[in-house]
């Protein structure tokens, strides 16, 4: 078992920065996967660990020995590729006991490994045929093979399920989940996509500008995003952003002005905010309801049938989005709408983009914790 | 279907057997109009290529001769006189170790080429530029330029050769050294096509299955014989093929740089077939060689695409 260890990690490619200091701590047998759009460091990351990409600073330890100038087969790991990266002319076969032979294991060890990660891949059919005449899912389970039957303690899957088709992916998701149950080894996985993350993950790390933006669990992340740009970027559909002014607290909790002049009480420590007049309110679509006297008044614009709930997309008096989901009512284009909000589950975030919870989000957190 | 069918009883196409109504999407049945639209390059190929090779085969079987234009028909007289004229003998003789020194030799030397020079930077750019420049240079001025270096004494490779102490070499006119010095100056001028296409075919290969390679340990030798020789395969055939068409061709190399000589010894057998009809105006039998070199060409080539598909089979 390998845990991984980051320390001030940097990357430069020439003058441009792409990681700067990152430190990460992943324990033994942890699923980590690094969440992030384009472009924010998770692959350069992911491919520095793997020694594929040359390290600008910092070290990278893996249980416990400093590999940051190893040599890629000499890290103990093993790598799934987005684009398979499978050796065309040679059989499944010889995919998988190409890394094994190279090493000079026995080949009754290696005969051994490969019949049992096809029996536990469902590869025995396609052992003997090329990569040519698989099927990009075939595929997929093959490259997963090749590194499974490493027997590493650290594995890494480089966005693998980006190319398979919608309903594959969500096959291939769960087998993954499985095989990281079955095998109790540590996975970095790395992709953009916030359901396989949500999904697989004992711990995220959200990542944006080559920097850590929130290491936490799933749940965590969702339900107490640690910055704005999580809480943008986890959710389908985003979380609501609505400018607002701070008034004078009231008995320590923060006291807001919605763009449409109302009033409202957050259930936010004043003593945590910064002392700014403008502040971001955070509501995600689900905590917000149709109510009569609610607070938040605007004009539907587009209403969205999802099956088990509605979405319905508002434009609120001074021209700023709202998205609320509905259970069962169908308002129709044009209608006004009244919208309360569950202020246990707002955020408010201040100029730099930092959270701040409301109170009992905290507590039900700190309980489930 | 109804338009058409008006326009075909009426129209030029009135000769056409009438088809089953086919649907009015996609694709319609295939009909003798569609030849039409193959017309134009079947007669530029049958006019370019199938007429010569029937007029060659056929002068081939007469004796005709240039000055005159006069033609008897011989039968496979000419094929005959072949069989037993030894200087044909010895320019199939000549051309075939040409071939066989060649043909190696640009496989080899440019699949070695283009390992080396698979890299970025400036060195890279510039060496693949050097490599491949020499193709650019007529033949006059390349066997212009390597006689003058060969020249017996004054040459720059006597004068090397002097300096290093070392006794002076015939190049060029002895039996023994004068086929392989003419393979050595072809290598040197046009070593850069075969060059450039192993050094695409390179640039074809997936980064991503040499980092897996790299993840999977493997040595830089087994990489490249595991991995990046595989790989190119298909390019080392079509190289192979390639210079072995060309170089059964070769002339004008060693028409400047040896005339054929020292004794025949590196004539090849196009120059053969261009002094037989264009000197001894033998046209007849000049054809009959010309045949017999596609013939050999044909069974080369055959049995290297062959040997590659067996090759296959067995892996």
């Amino acid at each position: 078992m390998a845990a991984l260890k980051l320390e001030g990690l940097s990357k430069r490619y020439g003058a441009v920065q792409v990681i700067s200091e990152l430190s990460l701590d992943v324990e033994d047998g942890e699923f980590l996967v690094f969440l992030g759009p384009s472009g924010c460091g998770k692959t350069s990351l992911l491919r520095m660990v793997a020694g594929l990409e040359e390290v600008s600073g910092g070290r990278i330890l893996i249980g416990g020995r400093d590999v940051t100038q190893a040599a890629p087969g000499q890290r103990e790991l093993a790598m799934v590729f987005q684009h398979y990266a499978l050796y065309p002319h040679m059989t499944v076969r010889d995919n998988l006991a190409f890394g094994l032979r190279n090493v000079g294991l026995a080949e009754s060890e290696i005969a051994r490994r490969i019949t049992e990660s096809a029996r536990m891949l469902e590869l025995a059919a396609l052992l003997d045929r090329k990569p040519g005449q698989l099927s990009g899912g075939q595929r997929q389970r093959v490259a997963i093979g090749r590194a499974v039957v490493k027997e590493p303690g650290l594995f890494l899957f480089d966005e693998p399920l980006s190319n398979l088709d919608a309903a594959l992916r969500g096959r291939t998701r769960l087998e993954l989940a499985q095989l990281h149950r079955r095998l109790g080894a540590t996975m970095i996985f790395v992709t953009h996509d916030q359901l396989e993350a949500m999904t697989l993950a004992t711990r995220i790390v959200v990542m944006n500008g080559g920097a850590i933006e929130q290491l936490a669990t799933p749940a965590e992340v969702y339900r107490r995003p640690a910055t704005r740009f999580v809480a943008g970027f986890i959710g389908t559909p985003g979380m609501n952003f609505i400018t607002v002014r701070r008034l004078a607290d009231e008995a320590g909790w923060a006291v807001l002005e919605l763009p449409g002049g109302q009033v409202l009480r957050s259930q936010v420590r004043a003593a945590s905010l910064p002392i700014e007049a403008q502040l971001s309110l955070g509501l995600r679509p689900e905590h917000l309801r149709p109510a009569a006297d609610g607070p938040l008044r605007g004009s539907v614009e587009l209403v969205e049938f999802l099956g088990e709930r509605t979405l319905a997309h508002l434009k609120l008096a001074d021209g700023s989005p709202l998205t609320i989901t509905l259970n069962g009512e169908q308002p129709r284009p044009g209608a006004t709408l009244t919208v309360a909000a569950d202020l246990a589950e707002a955020h408010l975030f201040d100029a730099s983009g930092r959270a701040h919870h409301a109170q009992s989000a905290t507590a039900g957190q700190e309980r489930q914790s | 279907m109804s338009v058409a069918r008006t326009a075909r009883s009426q129209g030029w196409t009135a000769w056409l057997p009438m088809l089953p109504p086919a649907s009015a999407v996609g694709l319609r049945a295939s009909r003798p109009a569609n030849a039409l639209f193959v017309l134009p390059f079947v007669c530029v190929y049958a006019l370019l290529l199938l007429w010569p090779l029937a007029k060659g085969m056929l002068i081939s079987l007469h004796d005709h001769d240039l000055l005159s234009n006069d033609s008897f028909y011989i039968g496979l007289d000419n094929y005959r006189q072949l069989a037993s004229d030894e200087v044909f003998q010895q320019v199939m003789w000549n051309t075939l170790k040409f071939v066989a020194l060649s043909t190696p030799v640009f496989v080899l030397l440019a699949l070695g080429l283009a390992l080396a020079l698979n890299r970025p930077g400036r060195l890279g750019a510039w060496l693949r530029a050097t490599f491949f420049a020499a193709s650019v240079f007529s033949v006059t001025i390349v066997t212009l330029v390597w006689k003058l270096a060969l020249m017996p004494e004054r040459g720059l490779v006597a004068q090397l050769l002097a300096a290093l102490g070392l006794p002076e070499v015939a190049w060029l006119s002895s039996d023994v050294l004068a086929l392989p010095t003419v393979v050595l100056v072809t290598v040197w001028w046009i070593i850069g096509l075969p060059m450039i296409l192993f050094l695409s075919a390179l640039q074809q290969i997936p980064v991503d299955i040499y980092e897996a390679a790299a993840l999977d340990n493997t040595s830089r030798w087994r990489t490249l014989t595991r991995i990046t020789l595989p790989s190119l395969r298909r390019t080392i055939v079509l190289v192979a093929v390639i210079e072995m068409l060309r170089q059964f061709q070769v002339f004008p190399q060693i028409m400047l740089m040896t005339n054929g000589g020292p004794n025949n010894s590196t004539r090849p057998i196009v120059q053969f077939i261009y002094e037989q009809a264009f000197m001894q105006l033998s046209l007849g039998y000049a054809t009959a060689a010309s045949q017999l070199l596609l013939a050999v060409m044909l069974i080369g080539v055959s049995a290297q695409l062959w040997l590659e598909r067996e090759g296959r089979v067995q892996r």
